[in-house]
């Protein structure tokens, strides 16, 4: 099982409290895992990644096991304690002040 | 007895306010999808359960929401915006070529007789509509596609097409105002588009009279009146007695006519009220007093409203979506101000109080008047 963990308002949208725990068929890459997150949880489509181009959206991030994952391929694998579920895939909300 | 619900976006959620008929006594609800960007939240005429709110935010992006119950539950639907065929290009702020990419919803307009149908003007500037509850949107770029696109260009505030009146008694008319494009009028339900901002005169572009360059904030209809409309341009108070074919300036004797709402009695369609702003440098009322500007005589003539409102410091905008007017009688009119405002009078005008004082900025605020 993958474990995804959204920000904030994210959750809200989506309607979770916690983290996500997805079923994902086949190699673990941040597309697949996206892939299974917005079949879940179709309220989400758009927000993390665009609906066509799948480009990540500017000011968020995917980072696991203290890597910045953010700029790996889409089908890169992901690194093995996500594909294990022992560590989470986190989508961050980049820092904004004011 | 009748009711009213006024729906007000913010920059950090949405707010639903009731009363009553007699608009003294209100009932706050919210925030709703609290910290999101709410541009705008407006009712279906025909289903006044029917809501539908604009959510958007830096890091998310474009969310839609809709309500079945008058805004106690919401539900997400579609948030895809595709622009028809090849976007192709607009003007940016450099005068270079900029393709046209979806940023935001900005305004909904549910439709006058299909609680399922909904027009939304977005930024860059289009209009989708959806007739399915707001699940899927299409362009009708028709507009988009008038030959004067590709001259368009943004306002300090983003390319959007802020404006959609529906006219109630021809459905294949509608208006629509862009920053800073203009205005334009389909009489074809919306497969053509034609720009109708003759009269008007716009000191910032370089050929005042253009066919389009104006930065029209807002325009306005009387129910009652389709063909009579108004407009708060970037500067300047315009009427049009012919569907937009001709403008003229009622900017008469408003101390500044700069500004961003402006409004129609529900009753009176000669009687319209806009708040005027200090200039297009200082986005605050002037002279530090909020007061809502009154002509009873469709323009020239004003009068300041003032009972009620903070008369001496007062430093806060009024945006272009932020007045409404139900359908009572003596009408109610309601303003949001950039400081977080709501204010209502109950007597067209004549006295004001705030409903909230201490929301987030308001972006946008509606009124549905209930039997």
């Amino acid at each position: 099982m993958i474990r995804v963990e959204l920000p904030y308002h994210l959750r809200n949208l989506a309607h979770v409290t916690g983290e996500v725990q997805l079923d994902v068929q086949g190699p673990v890459t941040q597309r697949s895992v996206l892939d299974a997150l917005e079949a879940q949880y179709p309220m989400l489509r758009g927000t993390i990644r665009d609906h066509d181009t799948k480009k990540r959206r500017d000011f968020l991030r995917f980072f696991a096991c203290q890597q910045d994952l953010s700029h790996e391929s889409a089908d890169d694998p992901l690194p093995d304690e996500v594909a294990s579920g022992k560590e989470p895939l986190l989508v961050i909300g980049a820092i904004a002040g004011g | 007895m009748s009711r009213v619900r006024v729906l007000v976006g913010t920059r950090k959620g949405a707010f639903i306010l009731s009363s009553d008929g007699k608009r003294e006594q209100w009932e706050v609800s919210g925030p709703h999808f609290a910290g999101w960007e709410m541009y705008h939240v407006k009712g279906s005429p025909v289903d006044p359960n029917r809501l539908y709110a604009s959510q958007s935010s830096g890091w998310f992006g474009q969310t839609m929401q809709r309500s079945n119950d008058g805004g106690t539950t919401w539900e997400t639907v579609g948030n895809k915006f595709a622009y028809d065929g090849v976007p192709g290009t607009h003007q940016w702020y450099d005068g270079t070529a900029h393709p046209w990419e979806f940023k935001r919803v900005w305004h909904l307009e549910p439709s006058l007789t299909d609680p399922d149908t909904v027009y939304a003007g977005v930024e860059d500037a289009a209009i989708f509509r959806s007739t399915d509850g707001g699940q899927n949107w299409n362009e009708l770029p028709g507009l988009r596609g008038h030959g004067s696109g590709p001259r368009w260009q943004p306002g300090a505030g983003g390319m959007c097409l802020h404006t959609i009146i529906l006219d109630p008694s021809n459905s294949n008319r509608m208006y629509t105002a862009i920053s800073a494009a203009g205005a334009f009028r389909t009489d074809d339900g919306g497969k053509t588009w034609k720009p109708i901002n003759q009269g008007l005169r716009s000191q910032f572009i370089p050929d005042p009279t253009a066919e389009v360059g104006h930065c029209v904030h807002h325009v306005a209809m009387s129910p009652s009146r389709p063909g009579v409309l108004f407009m708060q341009k970037h500067w300047d108070v315009m009427r049009s007695d012919n569907a937009g074919d001709l403008w003229t300036e009622v900017s008469g004797n408003l101390p500044t006519d700069f500004g961003f709402v402006i409004d129609v009695h529900s009753h009176e369609p000669e009687t319209i009220y806009v708040v005027p702003i200090k200039s297009d440098s200082e986005h605050y009322v002037h002279e530090g007093k909020l007061r809502v500007f009154r002509s009873r005589s469709g323009g020239n003539e004003w009068e300041p409203l003032t009972k009620g409102l903070p008369q001496s410091n007062c430093y806060v905008n009024v945006l272009r979506d932020a007045m409404a007017v139900d359908k009572l009688d003596k009408c109610g009119i309601y303003f949001g101000t950039t400081g977080g405002q709501v204010y209502a009078s109950a007597d067209a005008g004549d006295s004001w109080a705030p409903i909230v004082r201490d929301l987030p900025a308001v972006l946008s605020v509606e009124v549905q008047t209930l039997s």
